[in-house]
């Protein structure tokens, strides 16, 4: 009883700290909105496939998912760098009641962000069906892949490095090899091979797939985006278990 | 019994020696103040003390408590206030203090009630619901005064936590730093030396990762044939003549 209060204390504070920060709202909400508004914009005058709101809403889901290492990161980055880390790991706090805390709050984040997106969508024009429920549910699964990745990052790299390789470099990754805003199939050869071998584009073929109801292709996309984030996981957890050793 | 005992206790890093076989006793409600100039060693031990790095020979430990054996009961038993403030930036007064009432393990009831006797002890009324980190440096630091004693510490370690403060900021933790003589054993680290002299009962000298000399200001005076403590410190930590 006493470490789920120790855990739930420590997930109030982490949601404070990343609701209270200017930069979530910007990014973790208001951006990918102007992102749907512009290409909504794009396809209402010049229609492409890739841009309809069914195959769009799921991109910029998953798209939005990415800003949640760069807030993780730079929580843990900063936290070890001033030194508020050293203080807890002082506290009869345990390793689990850290872990639970830095993730627990992440995931309601990552689902509202697909709440809203969706909610917009729905405004935009996406037919409402049963299956945005799950498509839901398979955004809030893929988001595990960024949030182990921003507790990895957050526990190796310092807050200034967050920036550059959470903040520009995945968030890139995330745009160029998940197939939200081109066609990965038209490209081939090895960046197409890249791209399937990573597990970002197949994170938003799932949300596209689980969007239109397609459940027979879910478990391959799946497959890989779960594998990605148990493994992600395990180095993070690792990964910050040696930080809390040698403090 | 001692607050703390260390014998020869000892961190290596790869390339370094940051403590080389220390030996000390400090006594149960004891304020003892760590001197030394940068890179003695003074935050490496107190680290080891607190069961955030592990040493690598010798052993320690806190109230009878062996910090490698022992270190959740250490863990029950100590509070520091590192160098830097480290509060939640975006937490008020009242919710940082309610975190780490939280992580001590009391439920919300017991950490509203904690942090608001630490606002009443620490005189934070004025700043209770104000984001941290729009506080200023002295308000910071009694802020991490007051989360270390969150726990109720029996061993407080407070590592430099005047640094970087104005005169009369520093005047004003002073207070409340003397404030807690007799409740709890206090280890302060300090570059200041009056800050040493007027708040401590011992002081501990500390060069190279070794505490070469321990007494009252006057004990190190005499110890060195120094006429002030500035000399002795100098004498002692820097080995000018």
């Amino acid at each position: 009883m006493k470490n789920m209060q120790k855990m739930a204390a420590f997930a109030k504070r982490t949601t404070l700290e990343i609701a209270r920060d200017p930069l979530t709202l910007f990014f973790g909400a208001a951006f990918p909105v102007i992102l749907l508004l512009l290409m909504s914009l794009i396809q209402a005058n010049i229609p492409v496939d890739l841009f309809r709101m069914e195959s769009l809403a799921p991109g910029v889901m998953v798209f939005g998912h990415a800003f949640i290492t760069l807030f993780a990161a730079l929580l843990i980055a900063r936290d070890r760098s001033t030194s508020f880390l050293l203080r807890l790991f002082a506290t009869p706090m345990r390793a689990s009641d850290y872990l639970g805390g830095y993730l627990l709050p992440l995931l309601p984040l990552a689902l509202l962000q697909g709440v809203l997106l969706y909610a917009v969508a729905l405004l935009l024009g996406l037919p409402f069906s049963v299956h945005l429920l799950s498509a839901l549910g398979v955004g809030l699964l893929c988001s595990l892949i960024f949030v182990a990745m921003g507790l990895l990052f957050g526990s190796i790299l310092s807050d200034k490095q967050v920036g550059g390789i959470c903040g520009a470099l995945l968030t890139n990754l995330t745009a160029w090899l998940s197939g939200v805003w081109f066609d990965i199939k038209l490209l081939g050869g090895a960046f197409g091979a890249v791209a399937r071998a990573l597990p970002f584009y197949h994170a938003v073929e799932a949300c596209r797939e689980a969007t239109a109801g397609h459940y027979a292709a879910l478990p391959g996309h799946l497959a890989v985006v779960l594998a990605y984030a148990a493994v992600l996981m395990a180095l993070a957890v690792w990964c910050f278990g040696r930080q809390m050793q040698e403090k | 019994m001692n607050a703390i005992e260390a014998r020869g206790l000892t961190k290596r890093y790869r390339d370094k020696t940051a403590v080389n076989q220390l030996e000390l006793t400090v006594g149960e409600k004891e304020f003892f103040a760590l001197l030394g100039v940068n890179g003695a060693g003074k935050t490496t031990l107190i680290k080891m003390l607190c069961c955030l790095s592990a040493p690598t020979a010798g052993e320690a430990s806190i109230l009878g408590h062996d910090i490698r054996r022992e270190s959740e009961q250490v863990k029950t038993l100590v509070g520091i206030s590192p160098q830097e403030s480290a509060v939640g930036g975006n937490l008020s007064v009242r919710e940082n203090l309610e975190m780490l009432s939280g992580a001590y393990g009391m439920n919300r009831a017991e950490s509203r009630a904690r942090a608001q006797e630490m606002i009443d002890a620490l005189h934070l009324e004025q700043v209770a619901d104000k984001r941290a980190k729009t506080l200023s440096g002295g308000w910071k630091r009694r802020l991490s005064i007051a989360m270390a004693l969150v726990g109720r510490p029996r061993v407080l370690f407070l590592d430099e936590p005047t640094l970087g403060l104005d005169v009369l900021a520093r005047r004003e933790l002073w207070v409340l730093i003397r404030s807690l003589r007799g409740q709890t054993a206090v280890i302060l680290t300090t570059h200041y030396l009056e800050e040493a002299e007027a708040l401590s009962d011992r002081i501990g000298v500390m060069k190279e990762g070794r505490l070469v000399a321990a007494g009252t200001a006057e004990e190190l005076k005499r110890c060195v044939n120094a006429e002030t403590f500035e000399d002795a410190f100098i004498s002692l930590a820097g080995g000018i003549q």
